[in-house]
């Protein structure tokens, strides 16, 4: 499967929608003509699938998927580097008194940590994240984000997880988000790019989905919900939004663009919800954490607290789930 | 990679206990039939059979009609309507707390899923009786005119699609003003009515107010044609409906009818899309289409019908089809061998007619009645499939290029139940909702009840509406005479 990095962003913009220079009137013009969200039917439909009623072996199968899609995340001012270090070798050995607990897909940590996080995990396959691009408000300059995203793909990020311009994009100004989008994602070199549309600052799921197709023309890997810094957080309706953006993408250009839903998804039975909404509305191929991801920390609790459940039929509780580094997001 | 299976997650059918055969309910006492002929209630999802259920004859009908006219006269006309209101109000507790074990056997009766059953119907049974309750002492606040008071003894005939609901809209209404009831429930889903002569019971409502009568055709004519009743109402089959307005013509009785349907649920290019597929599944598989306010004919703006029949075809792969009693099964068992007969001639006409006929091909369990979910996409407004309620979960696709043809097509119907208006402009949905000729328009949803909207059809859907402030008209007389 191709994927974006392989053509100039610009020059396949301008040929998906069939313009010969990609101005900001273009954009406005295709995205504001993609069909509407219906807040009261969405809300209804993400209502509908919560109801499902996910049970034993379908249920195990679904927290071990879970773990898997996490990314486990620290990202705040008191990060030292022991905490990190922690938090990356819990990710090693998410369950000791379990050894066949899978490894959440990565630990996401700011972009000084990344060398810290690197170390610990190394070769394990558990990914590396950064945020970057002046995360989380996003307010700084373009050369200043670039360099941010450089220095963390320097130092060893496989993934970084850039904010977009909320400011630039809710004033209509969609082409200065595309850029700034392609250009990170130039900067990224092999790294994945998630982008964070900050959908709590969004406020309607028409926003969302024109976020998200924007996000995807301009070559982003991920569409992500939130900073975990902005309440509200990942909903289930917000993120029910993107998955039809990313299955619609994939049957306009082929290519696949993966899902994260952060902030707020505390539960395994909220975890559960997310994957049956995206196995109900993108579909199976989503089920594999490349293509989806938890942004969460206390997440990986909860799903390991339930696994002991499930093996031994009794309730442990907190004490029983070795946890390095407690944090609320 | 393995696929995302959802286990088994059956709902507990331990909370119910359905006794091997049933009698009547008649003057507050669960009494045996005077004669008759004794029919089974099956699980329409495994033919097992549920319960022996007692055929009311004639006497018995007339002993229900004797019963409800002496409550009348001496208790339930003459308690304030403070009083009426209490006993709702309990009644509807009663059903709350009851919930679980309603909804479980009207799953078992009726083969509509127990998600359904357990988060629309009897949530709904509750909401109109807690509704009503609030109208008892209020009437005189209604604008019905002065002094509203009950009619009498009412005859009600209910259908097999919402049976504990459409006992509700029924008997909630009657009692909260005044009157005292005789109602039939279908012969293939007696079960929740007489769970509710039980809940009656409990409530301590006085003899005789609810009588609760089960039979098929000839017990409804019973009830029809007795001398003692005041008003009918009836939902049902447009064919019986119209048999109970020519049996009381010319006699004192009034009536409320609320017949089948031919909903047109129009989907315009402007739509949010995804949303309007999910209100088309809504509209035509909810309860497996047993809805006589169905979306049963989906009228797509021409230019986007490729778009929106993809994207309804690949979300009803999703569609759930199974063991009603599974939390995680979307559309159940049809109802009666009976009724899947009629959809299996219909659909068949369908493809004769001429229409593509398109379904999932999801499996389906080997014992009980059982029918695919289904589009016909390529019908005419002159095939048999887009005229006939087929009352199943088929859906017939026509294609319109302007709102006027919109319009033009929706009404060109017999039938005037509901309709559904798919469009991000505001404008437009009211002007549709001008033009149309039925007597529920949705916007940008489908399918949504509640007690305080009134309900009821144009032209062969029959006349009156129930619920809302509506609905207490038609079970009031005003004025001073008699």
């Amino acid at each position: 499967m191709s994927t974006a990095t392989d053509v100039d962003a610009t020059a396949r913009a301008r040929e998906i929608l069939g313009v010969s220079r990609l101005t900001n009137q273009a954009l406005t013009r295709w995205l504001h003509g993609l069909p509407g969200v219906d807040q009261v039917g969405c809300e209804t439909r993400a209502a509908g699938l919560s109801t499902r009623s996910i049970k034993t072996t379908s249920k195990a199968w679904a927290i071990d998927l879970a773990i898997s899609m996490i990314d486990l995340t620290t990202l705040e001012g008191a990060d030292t580097p022991g905490k990190v270090r922690g938090l990356a070798t819990r990710a090693l050995v998410p369950d000791p008194t379990a050894p066949d607990t899978p490894s959440p897909a990565a630990v996401c940590v700011y972009g000084d940590m990344v060398g810290i996080a690197r170390d610990v995990l190394g070769d394990s396959g558990v990914k590396v994240a950064a945020v970057a691009t002046a995360f989380p408000s996003g307010r700084a300059s373009r050369a200043v984000k670039l360099a941010d995203t450089r220095d963390a793909v320097e130092a060893g990020a496989d993934e970084i997880d850039m904010v977009i311009d909320r400011g630039a994009f809710l004033a209509g100004d969609y082409l200065t988000v595309f850029r700034e989008i392609a250009e990170t994602k130039e900067a990224c070199g092999d790294a994945r790019l998630k982008v964070i549309m900050e959908t709590g600052e969004l406020a309607t799921y028409d926003n969302v989905r024109r976020a998200s197709w924007l996000s995807m023309l301009a070559g982003g890997d991920f569409v992500k919900t939130s900073t975990g810094k902005i309440s509200p957080a990942a909903t289930l309706p917000v993120t029910l939004t993107m998955l039809e953006a990313v299955r619609d993408w994939r049957d306009l250009t082929g290519e696949m663009v993966g899902v994260k839903p952060a902030g707020g998804i505390r539960t395994s039975k909220d975890a559960i919800r997310y994957l049956v909404t995206v196995h109900e509305v993108a579909g199976e191929d989503w089920l594999d954490n490349h293509w989806f991801r938890f942004g969460a920390s206390s997440l990986l609790n909860d799903l390991v607290l339930q696994r002991q459940r499930m093996a031994t039929g009794a309730y442990s509780g907190a004490d029983y789930v070795a946890d390095d580094a407690p944090s609320g997001y | 990679m393995p696929t995302f299976e959802y286990a088994p997650s059956p709902e507990s059918r331990a909370v119910v206990d359905i006794a091997s055969s049933h009698g009547l309910f008649i003057g507050g006492e669960l009494v045996e039939a005077t004669g008759g002929t004794p029919f089974k209630t099956v699980n329409p999802a495994t033919e097992e059979v549920l319960s022996e259920v007692s055929e009311a004859t004639a006497d018995d009908v007339d002993a229900a009609v004797r019963a409800a006219r002496t409550a009348y006269t001496r208790i339930w006309s003459r308690m304030s309507g403070a009083d009426r209101g209490k006993y709702l109000y309990r009644i509807a507790r009663i059903i709350q707390e009851r919930s679980r074990e309603l909804a479980v056997l009207e799953t078992l009766d009726n083969g509509k899923p127990i998600k359904e059953s357990r988060d629309v119907d009897v949530p709904l049974v509750a909401a109109h009786f807690f509704y009503h309750a609030g109208w008892a002492d209020k009437l005189e606040y209604a604008a019905l005119g002065p002094n509203p008071r009950g009619i009498g003894v009412v005859g009600q005939v209910i259908p097999w699609n919402f049976p504990l609901l459409m006992l509700a809209w029924k008997v909630a209404p009657a009692l909260a003003t005044g009157n005292t009831v005789v109602l039939k429930p279908a012969e293939t889903t007696p079960l929740t009515a007489l769970a509710f002569a039980e809940i009656c019971r409990q409530a301590d409502l006085p003899p005789g107010v609810v009588n609760i009568v089960t039979g098929a055709g000839a017990t409804g004519q019973a009830i029809v044609d007795h001398p003692g009743i005041d008003k009918l109402a009836f939902t049902g089959s447009t064919g019986v409906g119209k048999m109970i307005a020519r049996s009381i013509a010319g006699t004192r009785k009034k009536a409320t009818l609320e017949l089948g349907g031919k909903g047109a649920n129009i989907v315009f290019d402007d739509a949010a899309i995804d949303q309007a597929v999910e209100g088309i599944v809504t509209g035509i598989f909810f309860n497996q289409g047993h809805v006589c306010c169905a979306g049963s004919r989906l009228l797509v703006q021409e230019n986007v019908a490729d778009e929106v029949l993809r994207r309804l075809k690949r979300r009803l792969g999703t569609l759930r089809v199974g063991d009603p009693m599974d939390k995680n099964t979307d559309v159940g068992a049809i109802n009666s061998k009976a009724q899947l007969e009629r959809i299996t001639e219909l659909a068949a006409a369908g493809e004769a007619e001429g229409a593509q006929r398109w379904d999932s091909g999801c499996e389906l369990p080997r014992k009980g009645f059982w029918f695919r979910p289904t589009v016909f996409s390529d019908v005419a407004q002159t095939h048999r499939i887009a005229q006939e309620e087929i009352f199943g979960p088929v859906v017939s696709v026509l294609t319109f290029r302007t709102p006027g043809e919109a319009v033009a097509k929706a009404n060109n119907t017999p039938y005037g139940l509901s309709a559904g208006i798919w469009t991000e402009k505001g404008s437009r949905i009211l002007w549709m909702a001008d033009q149309l000729r039925a007597g529920v328009v949705w916007a940008n949803t489908f399918n949504k009840f509640d007690p305080t909207s009134p309900f009821g059809g144009y032209k062969e859907s029959g006349y009156g509406r129930e619920g809302g402030r509506h609905g207490l008209e038609a079970y009031v007389q005003t004025g001073d005479g008699q």
